[in-house]
């Protein structure tokens, strides 16, 4: 009976732990910071498992809807409204299922990591406080079926990302990080919300199943669609928006960078619900397709040359997370471009679309490791200067080979899973586009060039006199590090098991905007 | 340099009056407008005021940051609770069980125009109650805190 | 036309907002200008919810049936909370990059170069 109510409430639970595991944070911080840590643990591991169950959920039984404030879960339509959803509900669907996936795995190594990083340093209370808040905003920015409460769940994670990033004051320069992100985070908000307003004043509904239902492509659609679209890429950083990236990667701490990772990417992934499903078939495919398109090409292009020259190891990470998030773009807008064709689609618009969704699974995997590593040798030399390291592979073995495998997975070698879903990606997009294709394959190639770099500047020849006493990191470090590195093991060996049970539902259930409404609107 | 005379006199007069027409915002907020976030604002107003009437030292005694903390957290998590129990209850999170029950707010509402009854409104004054505690700790401590930066004079 | 001013007034705030970020130097003025700009979008959403001669949704003691929609002004609210947030966080990061820095002059606040 407890089981039963438990497995019908899931998306409740999903977002209600760790917002109560946040809000008893500091009371239960003032006894001991043994207790706190034990119950960030217990309450990271718990949402890990509800997010767990849930996905089993949808991927067997097909998409789950949870309305709030109802007498029953599925009770969509209330009997006295007359045939619409006015309550906001949590539309859980295959891709929002595989993004909550990601967000929990990552968010557990990181907890783990930064259980043991960061426990010689002050005000850690609010730390951790802020911290759940951020994977609770998450994880509710990517089940929600509501615009509006995805608008809140975007902006709670813009001020608790803006927060964590400044943390660590660092003689003012984190926080002048933290102003950048924060500043182009509440315009990109302030925009969205415009938006809403507009799609709010013509439909007279927030739930995105009625406005999908409802859409006409009117003058102020197309007004609503662009703020959308530059708000959100702008929240992911993607050129021209990239600005605050760099600085924000750079003075944020290692664990929360590596969360920062998922928050730009669940913002991909409102990007692409309100173009597939939102808007769905009222838009002229080719044109927004070869929008998304352009946006990627110039955030590969312009990361990737942006990386070679830096000398600072996380900013040069995080110029590669820039040019890493236009390969999501790029799979995903060849496979909108050809949406409307069902014959190239099948041949190669879903191929395209399961290369870019695998990519920001394995790059959350990948980019998280590595900035994991980075911030494993912060921890023991105190600076990320790339001129001030050398020869630390003789004393940090194990964070080398970890290193080793985030670079190989980002630049694409087998057989580690960025060139899994790297192959999708040149396969599909050599038959829409050569020179697309062409171009992905260059800025693949100074990847793997700016990483050799930074490998022999780091970890190869003679050892400095000024890290003689340099010790290998502690063990849940190298633990958090050891848990990613063999998931990006794992999911490059067999990348077919986790394209047909994980990825190809995603990409049905993104691209079936007739489905999703018809869950929402006829079942209940 | 502290404020003059006058200036104290009417801070301690009217610091009671605000806290009060506050928490009456709050109590109210499903028959007349306001509500937990209004009312918590109004109260954290009065915290202001008392803050720049006198210094930061004099109302360390009055205002602790500790407490104030323990409050939003207290607010929070009676939000968090109230809503919980609707799950405990069978239905689902954040479901109105008390609207027209009979219970502790559970009277009913007759339709259209009405003299506005207190009693009404399920779940809703409770959780303006949560959230105006929680506002109320969360803006004073905001102010106590932007406020306790200013350098001394002479510093 | 005059059933039109409303529309007017919110794109002139949003101008006023967007040119107060973009030209100004101080840090401080910069966070007037984003607080203007969330005050228009905060304005949109409530005229949508205007009927013709309608009252305020409230039934204590209404005079007549006919109120505007009480939805946008919940979404207004939840913008206007979130807006305090956001305001208490950017001026908190301007007392500390003052603190710091010495000044809060955008065109001095340039240490993370490149």
């Amino acid at each position: 009976m407890i089981a039963d109510v438990i497995v019908s409430n899931l998306p409740a639970f999903l977002v209600a732990v760790p917002l109560l595991a946040a809000f008893l944070c500091p009371l239960v911080g003032r006894i001991s910071p043994n207790i706190r840590a034990a119950w960030v643990f217990a309450a990271m591991a718990l949402t890990a498992a509800i997010a767990y169950c849930l996905a089993y959920l949808v991927y067997t039984g097909g998409t789950v809807i949870y309305v709030f404030g109802a007498t029953a879960a599925d009770l969509s339509i209330p009997l006295d409204s007359g045939g619409i959803p006015i309550r906001i509900m949590f539309t859980v669907d295959p891709m929002s299922a595989l993004m909550e996936i990601i967000a929990v795995t990552v968010g557990l190594g990181v907890i783990i990591y930064s259980l043991s990083s960061d426990e010689r340093r002050s005000g850690l209370e609010n730390y951790y406080t802020i911290f759940l808040l951020l994977i609770s905003a998450v994880l509710g920015m990517v089940s929600t079926g509501d615009i509006f409460n995805f608008f809140v769940f975007l902006e709670i994670s813009s001020l608790a990302t803006a927060g964590l990033v400044a943390y660590r004051v660092e003689k003012g320069l984190a926080v002048e990080a933290g102003l950048k992100y924060l500043m182009v985070s509440t315009i990109a908000g302030i925009f969205f919300l415009f938006a809403i307003g507009i799609l709010y004043g013509q439909y007279n509904a927030l739930n995105m199943a009625i406005i999908a239902e409802r859409i006409q492509w009117t003058p102020l659609d197309k007004i609503a669609l662009v703020l959308i679209v530059a708000s959100l890429a702008a929240k992911c950083g993607s050129v021209p928006m990239h600005f605050w990236t760099p600085d924000a990667y750079m003075m944020a701490p290692a664990a929360v960078t590596a969360m920062l990772v998922v928050a730009s990417q669940a913002s991909l992934y409102g990007l692409f619900r309100f173009v597939f499903t939102v808007y769905g078939v009222s838009l002229n495919y080719v044109t927004m397709g070869w929008v998304v398109i352009i946006l990627g090409i110039l955030s590969m292009v312009v990361g990737v040359t942006m990386a070679i020259p830096q000398k600072d190891i996380k900013r040069l990470m995080a110029y590669h997370a820039v040019s890493q998030t236009g390969y999501m773009l790029l799979g995903v807008g060849v496979g909108l471009a050809v949406l409307g064709d069902q014959f190239l689609l099948n041949s190669y618009g879903y191929t395209a679309m399961e290369g870019g969704i695998f990519h920001i699974m394995n790059h959350a995997l990948y980019k998280g490791l590595l900035f994991l590593t980075a911030g494993a040798i912060i921890y023991r030399i105190g600076t990320g200067d790339l001129n001030r390291m050398g020869g630390l592979g003789h004393k940090m073995k194990f964070t080398m080979v970890f290193f080793i495998i985030g670079a190989l997975a980002i630049a694409g070698i087998p057989p580690f899973n960025g060139f899994a879903s790297k192959f999708l990606i040149y396969e599909s997009v050599y038959q829409f586009n050569p020179i697309l294709a062409v171009i992905a394959m260059v800025v693949s190639i100074l990847t793997l060039a700016s990483f050799v770099k930074v490998f022999h500047a780091v970890f190869m020849g003679p050892p400095r006199e000024e890290h003689a006493q340099v010790r290998e990191v502690p063990l849940p470090m190298l633990g958090a590090m050891a848990f990613l590195a063999i998931l990006v093991i794992v999911s490059g060996l067999f990348p077919g098991i986790f394209v047909t049970n994980l990825i190809e539902p995603a990409v049905h259930a993104l691209t079936d905007q007739a489905g999703y409404m018809t869950i929402v609107l006829g079942g209940g | 340099m502290r404020m003059s005379k006058i200036v104290r006199f009417c801070a301690d007069m009217l610091y009671p009056a605000i806290v009060i027409f506050g928490l009456y915002v709050i109590m109210h907020g499903h028959i007349t407008p306001g509500g937990g976030f209004q009312g918590g604002a109004v109260v954290a107003t009065a915290a202001a005021l008392v803050i720049v009437a006198y210094s930061y030292e004099e109302i360390q005694g009055m205002l602790s940051k500790f407490l104030l903390q323990i409050q939003e957290s207290a607010g929070l998590v009676m939000f968090a609770g109230v809503a919980l129990i609707a799950i405990g209850l069978g239905t689902t999170f954040f479901y109105n069980y008390l609207a027209n029950s009979g219970l502790l707010f559970g009277m009913s509402v007759p339709f259209g125009p009405n003299p506005g009854e207190l009693n009404t409104g399920g779940f809703l004054p409770l959780m303006n109650i949560a959230v105006g505690i929680e506002v109320w700790g969360g803006l004073a401590i905001v102010i106590l805190y932007l406020l306790s930066g200013i350098p001394k004079e002479g510093t | 036309m005059l059933w039109n001013l409303p529309y007017i007034v919110v794109v002139l705030l949003a101008i006023i907002g967007l040119a107060t970020i973009l030209l100004k130097r101080n840090l401080i003025k910069i966070f007037l200008g984003v607080s203007i700009l969330t005050s228009a979008v905060n304005l949109f959403i409530i005229v949508l919810g205007y009927r013709e001669n309608s009252i305020a949704p409230i039934y204590t003691y209404a005079p007549s049936l006919n109120m505007a929609l009480p939805t946008p002004q919940a979404l207004c609210l939840t913008s206007i909370v979130i807006g305090v947030a956001t305001s208490a966080l950017m001026l908190s990061f301007a007392v500390i990059i003052h603190r710091y820095y010495g000044t809060v002059n955008v065109d001095e606040i340039r240490e993370l170069k490149e």
